[in-house]
């Protein structure tokens, strides 16, 4: 009896739920119990994290600085000197991209005095024509890969000009132009470092851990401190947050590479750079690739979250948009960011591939044929903007179309989901009413109503069950930080919407995923579908939520389910295809009928890599449901928003990140620990 | 297969009493052993023995095939000697050089220059195409992409993929891909060419045909070749000289002739029981001095293999005359039953 238990993985589970169930019952709900809450030992956290980077700021290793305006040294924090440092570089260069197209003296005061700038006044760098950054998109394209990606980059930036919002186009092109090449740079270095050096790796695994689950707002407050408001901070902050999946990609990939191949580069006669450079990077480059299409998406999801810190730009609008309840505005902007998203990812990945012609004998025309037909259209472009400043009165369109002068469809938006507003209110609300009162709300008191002790013994009690001692003190530990701080009641409610969304999602994803892992068109076309939604940056999926469901839980669960799903249902689809073939035609002469071979072949063989997905499908979820405070929620969330306006934000803001983090990690544990444990099990580890 | 063998030269891989042994504390381990390697003693302190005691000479144009199944160091000897592993003890000289004492610069010149490697799953860079890979090494070299595109056309051609030069690996067949592998690892026109199971990931008659090329290969550039292989048909076929290893020992290092005729111990005995006598031993391996009273006119070459003449031998009641195919010298005799001895005999 005893032994059957001790191998039987549901009866342990059964046997732990009920001791939950009994402890929550049992535990009565006084303040004064530490079984009901844990003393707030941590209150002081976040205090201490303020003081360590205040001073960090301010006292620590005082360096002397010559002051050129007052003509004397002055003492200065060297940490504050090199981030101001680092600032006012990134600063310089998004600035630079950023008149080349839209004109502008900053850099050039850089350079020339600015006093004899200011005397000549029309001494000033003129913005490209949008026509010409178009016809420019087009070539560059059509240089790339073919007529498809011209008309794609084509088709995309007329739309930018068209509906007025060229101008935060630019100002967000430029942003990412500059912070997507760092983050590639930064993160391909520590990726190659962590590949060429053990100790370097098993260092940065626990960072890139944190910094990879930690929500992007409590970043922000931090960077703020550290580096100023600005489009120079955003970028930091942006910087922070894209690299990690950067670097981890690149020692994937780098890891794969087969020994052979090294060895044939060391044969070839390879210097250590030249193995790096020649062999090992380009071998690596699916992965690499993967990694840049990360950090371009990351990028532009930050946009509107860098805002929150002074980036100019289409996330500064979109954020003004959502805040004022512009649906229509909001779409628009949301297609806006969309565009640029996927033009660059398209772009980057057709430079990557590029093939080179050895054997076409070029002259110097045919050889500098790109740059001489861009230098024909920018002339070309000039001109027709010069006319059309005789032709238009106050606003040259064949120029620059300003903001918010182009065309725009938000109104008939706006009348859509006005009509959608009243002709569905009713159901919509009722819907809406019937999901709080009926579900969410009480779900949300049965989790407040959970003594701290039943919440350890669920969670220590899965990390025993699934691996044994070590991860049960894991998990415990990283929860025993959360339950000591003053921020329980709130981590236990996104905890509650976390878990609300990760179980829809991932019932839908598995529903969806398994239909259409029946046949081979339908995979490629949901696989399809998944890239394409991924795509979106986070935040886009908010818009039409709020748009049907207005301010509530309702919206950002939704938003969340949304965004969630699509792992769910890329790991189900993955997991469903990488059951071996063979197994496939054992069952089917086994005389095992669909169903059958779907629950009894299929479903168990991909379990343990759909569980990775359910892992990503939370991670999701957590960051919607932090975005989610954008619009207002009342979890975690909402007061790292809130720590945004105070003047110890930055405490405060990390230490939650880092609450956002643990849970993500202690579930990352749980479901990583036992898919492996269950791989092995199955032998296909 | 060349016989241009020249023994009076000095040779151009040398090893001495090679030793490659992985494990932590390898080295101590070796010291206090005086180089009597155990392999089973050394595997219960932790250390697994690669190589144990490995001595022999390559000469210019001559081709070492090492064989011996998976595990047993072939591949090893083969990273020590061209110092893709570490060797733990003993000397390695090419062209009289002390390989081990070079350092990185020297090794990347070496290779540069003297040597050549194919892979068994052709490691070919999978973003470049058929002749950008090719040109790789010459381009690492420092050549220019003119001189090296022009020298990679010159190797398309030489392996037969004319009209492919342009496909990436992805797009070739197995046996293409290696082809390419033996372009590039020929581009730099290497002394010394090092094959490491070049031809095991390809199907039978690919392989075969592969094993055909690579004889054609061998017969216009005459390199000094050392050829890894777990296939002992493969071995026979094509070496000069074959050394086959058991445990990271060579059990015995010999022409094929004397491999399958002399076989030096029971593991070797086991390889050669079944092997097509007729198809590996030559008549010189065979023939009797000279026999001055044979009367008849029929003569056989040396260098033919017996399956070739069996049947003038066969039919013939008397023994016959051996003769040096390059002057006509008679150099020895052989009487039918020894034929029939060594092919049915035990």
């Amino acid at each position: 009896m005893f032994s059957r238990f001790k191998n039987s993985r549901p009866q342990q589970f059964i046997f732990l739920f009920f001791i939950f169930i009994f402890s929550y019952l049992v535990v009565p709900q006084s303040e004064d119990s530490y079984l009901w809450r844990l003393p707030s030992l941590f209150k002081d956290f976040p205090l201490w994290i303020n003081n360590v980077i205040y001073s960090a700021l301010y006292d620590w290793f005082p360096l002397k600085v010559w002051d050129p305006v007052f003509e004397m040294y002055e003492k200065k924090a060297a940490i504050r000197e090199f981030t101001r440092a680092i600032s006012s570089g990134v600063l310089f260069l998004i600035t630079f991209i950023r008149e080349i197209f839209l004109g502008g003296v900053q850099t050039m005061s850089t350079f020339i005095s600015s006093s004899w700038l200011n005397s000549n006044k029309w001494f000033i760098w003129p913005a490209l024509p949008w026509t010409a950054v178009v016809a420019g998109g087009m070539l560059l394209g059509y240089h790339l890969q073919g007529v498809r990606l011209a008309l794609l980059a084509g088709i995309g930036a007329c739309y930018l000009s068209i509906f007025g919002q060229w101008e935060p186009s630019m100002q967000t092109l430029s942003f990412v132009l500059i912070t997507a090449p760092i983050c590639f740079i930064f993160g391909l270095s520590l990726g190659i470092w962590g590949y060429l050096n053990k100790k370097v790796e098993a260092a940065l695994q626990p960072i890139l851990n944190v910094a990879q689950t930690m929500p992007h707002f409590s970043f922000l407050i931090p960077v703020m401190v550290l580096f100023g408001i600005g489009d120079h901070a955003g970028a930091i902050a942006t910087i922070i947050f894209a690299t990690p999946p950067m670097v981890r990609l690149t020692i994937l990939g780098l890891k794969k590479i087969s020994p052979e191949v090294v060895e044939s580069g060391l044969m070839s006669g390879c210097n250590k750079f030249q193995l790096l450079f020649k062999v090992l990077i380009p071998t690596a480059r699916t992965d690499i690739l993967i990694g840049a299409n990360q950090v371009i998406m990351q990028c532009l999801a930050m946009t509107v979250i860098a805002s929150f810190i002074g980036a100019k730009g289409l996330g500064f609008n979109l954020k003004l948009a959502l805040n004022s309840l512009k649906i229509g505005k909001a779409a628009e902007i949301g297609i806006c960011i969309v565009i640029i998203a996927v033009v660059l990812d398209k772009f980057s990945l057709a430079w990557a591939n590029k093939q080179k012609n050895y054997f076409a004998n070029l002259n110097f025309y045919q050889k500098n044929k790109n740059l001489i037909l861009f230098s024909i259209i920018i002339f070309i472009c000039s001109i027709f903007s010069y006319i059309g400043s005789f032709y238009f009165t106050g606003i040259n369109y064949l120029y620059f179309v300003p903001y918010e002068k182009g065309i725009s469809i938000s109104p008939l938006l706006d009348a859509g989901v006005d009509w959608i507003w009243e002709t569905f209110f009713y159901y919509l609300n009722n819907f809406n009413v019937f999901l709080i009162t009926n579900v969410l709300v009480p779900m949300k008191t049965a989790y407040l109503g959970m003594p701290v002790v039943s919440t350890f013994i669920l969670v220590m009690g899965a990390g025993f069950i699934v691996g044994g001692v070590r991860s049960s003190l894991v998990v415990g530990s990283l929860f025993l930080f959360i339950a000591l701080s003053e921020y329980w009641d709130r981590a236990l409610i996104t905890m509650y919407m976390a878990t609300f969304a990760v179980v829809v999602a991932t019932f839908i994803g598995l529903v969806v995923g398994s239909a259409c892992a029946q046949n081979s068109k339908s995979t490629a076309f949901m696989l399809f579908i998944c890239d394409f939604f991924q795509t979106f940056p986070s935040f886009v999926y908010l818009i039409p939520v709020i748009l049907l469901f207005g301010i509530t839980d309702t919206s950002v669960l939704l938003a969340a389910i949304v965004y969630a799903t699509i792992p769910a249902t890329r790991y189900t689809i993955e997991g469903l295809k990488s059951v071996p073939v063979s197994l496939h035609e054992a069952g089917s002469m086994s005389g095992v009928s669909r169903i059958q071979r779907w629950t009894a072949i299929e479903i168990p063989l991909a379990f343990p890599h759909i569980m990775l997905g359910i892992n990503q499908t939370l991670i999701f979820s957590l960051f919607m449901i932090v975005l989610g405070a954008l619009i207002g929620t009342e979890d975690l969330g909402q007061i790292i928003m809130g720590a945004l306006s105070r003047k110890d934000g930055a405490g405060v803001a990390l230490t939650l990140g880092i609450f956002i983090s643990f849970i993500c990690l202690a579930v990352d544990h749980l479901i990583r620990t036992w898919s492996e444990r269950q791989k092995k099990l199955l032998g296909i580890a | 297969m060349s016989k241009k063998t020249n023994m009076n030269n000095s040779p151009v891989i040398k090893c001495e009493s090679v030793y490659k042994i992985f494990g932590n504390n390898a080295e101590k381990l070796l010291k206090e052993s005086n180089g009597k390697v155990d392999s089973k003693a050394f595997h219960a302190a932790g250390c697994i023995v690669g190589v144990n005691n490995a001595s022999f000479e390559v000469h210019k144009g001559e081709m070492l095939v090492v064989m011996g199944l998976s595990g047993s160091g072939k591949s090893t000897l083969l990273r020590c000697i061209s110092r893709l592993g570490e060797s733990t003890a003993g000397k390695i000289y090419i062209d009289g050089e002390d390989l081990n004492a070079m350092n990185g610069k020297e090794l990347i010149e070496l290779r540069r220059n003297k040597m050549g490697m194919v892979f068994q799953n052709f490691a070919l860079l999978p973003h470049k195409t058929v002749l950008e890979n090719i040109a790789f090494p010459l381009q690492v070299k420092g050549i220019t992409t003119d001189k090296s595109i022009a020298k990679a056309m010159e190797m398309v051609d030489l392996v037969g993929l004319k009209g492919r030069e342009n496909y990436f690996p992805r797009e070739l067949s197995g046996g293409q891909q290696q082809r390419v592998g033996i372009a590039r690892s020929l581009a730099v026109e290497p002394d010394i060419w090092f094959l490491d199971e070049p031809f095991s990931a390809l199907d039978p008659l690919i392989r075969k045909e592969m094993q055909d090329e690579f004889l054609r290969l061998q017969g216009v550039l005459n390199k000094t070749i050392m050829f890894v292989t777990h296939d002992f048909d493969e071995a026979l076929r094509l070496a000069d000289r074959i050394a086959i290893m058991k445990d990271g020992i060579i059990e015995q290092l010999d022409t094929p002739d004397n491999i399958v005729l002399n076989p030096a111990t029971e593991y070797v005995k086991k390889f050669t029981q079944d092997v097509p006598r007729e198809k590996v031993i030559k008549i010189e391996s065979i023939m009797d001095p000279v026999d001055s009273t044979i009367s008849n006119n029929i003569k056989i070459s040396k260098n033919d293999l017996i399956e070739k003449v069996a049947e003038t031998i066969l039919n013939s009641k008397e023994s016959l005359n051996v003769i040096d195919p390059n002057d006509d010298k008679i150099v020895g005799s052989l009487n039918p039953s020894k034929v029939i001895k060594v092919l049915f005999g035990s």
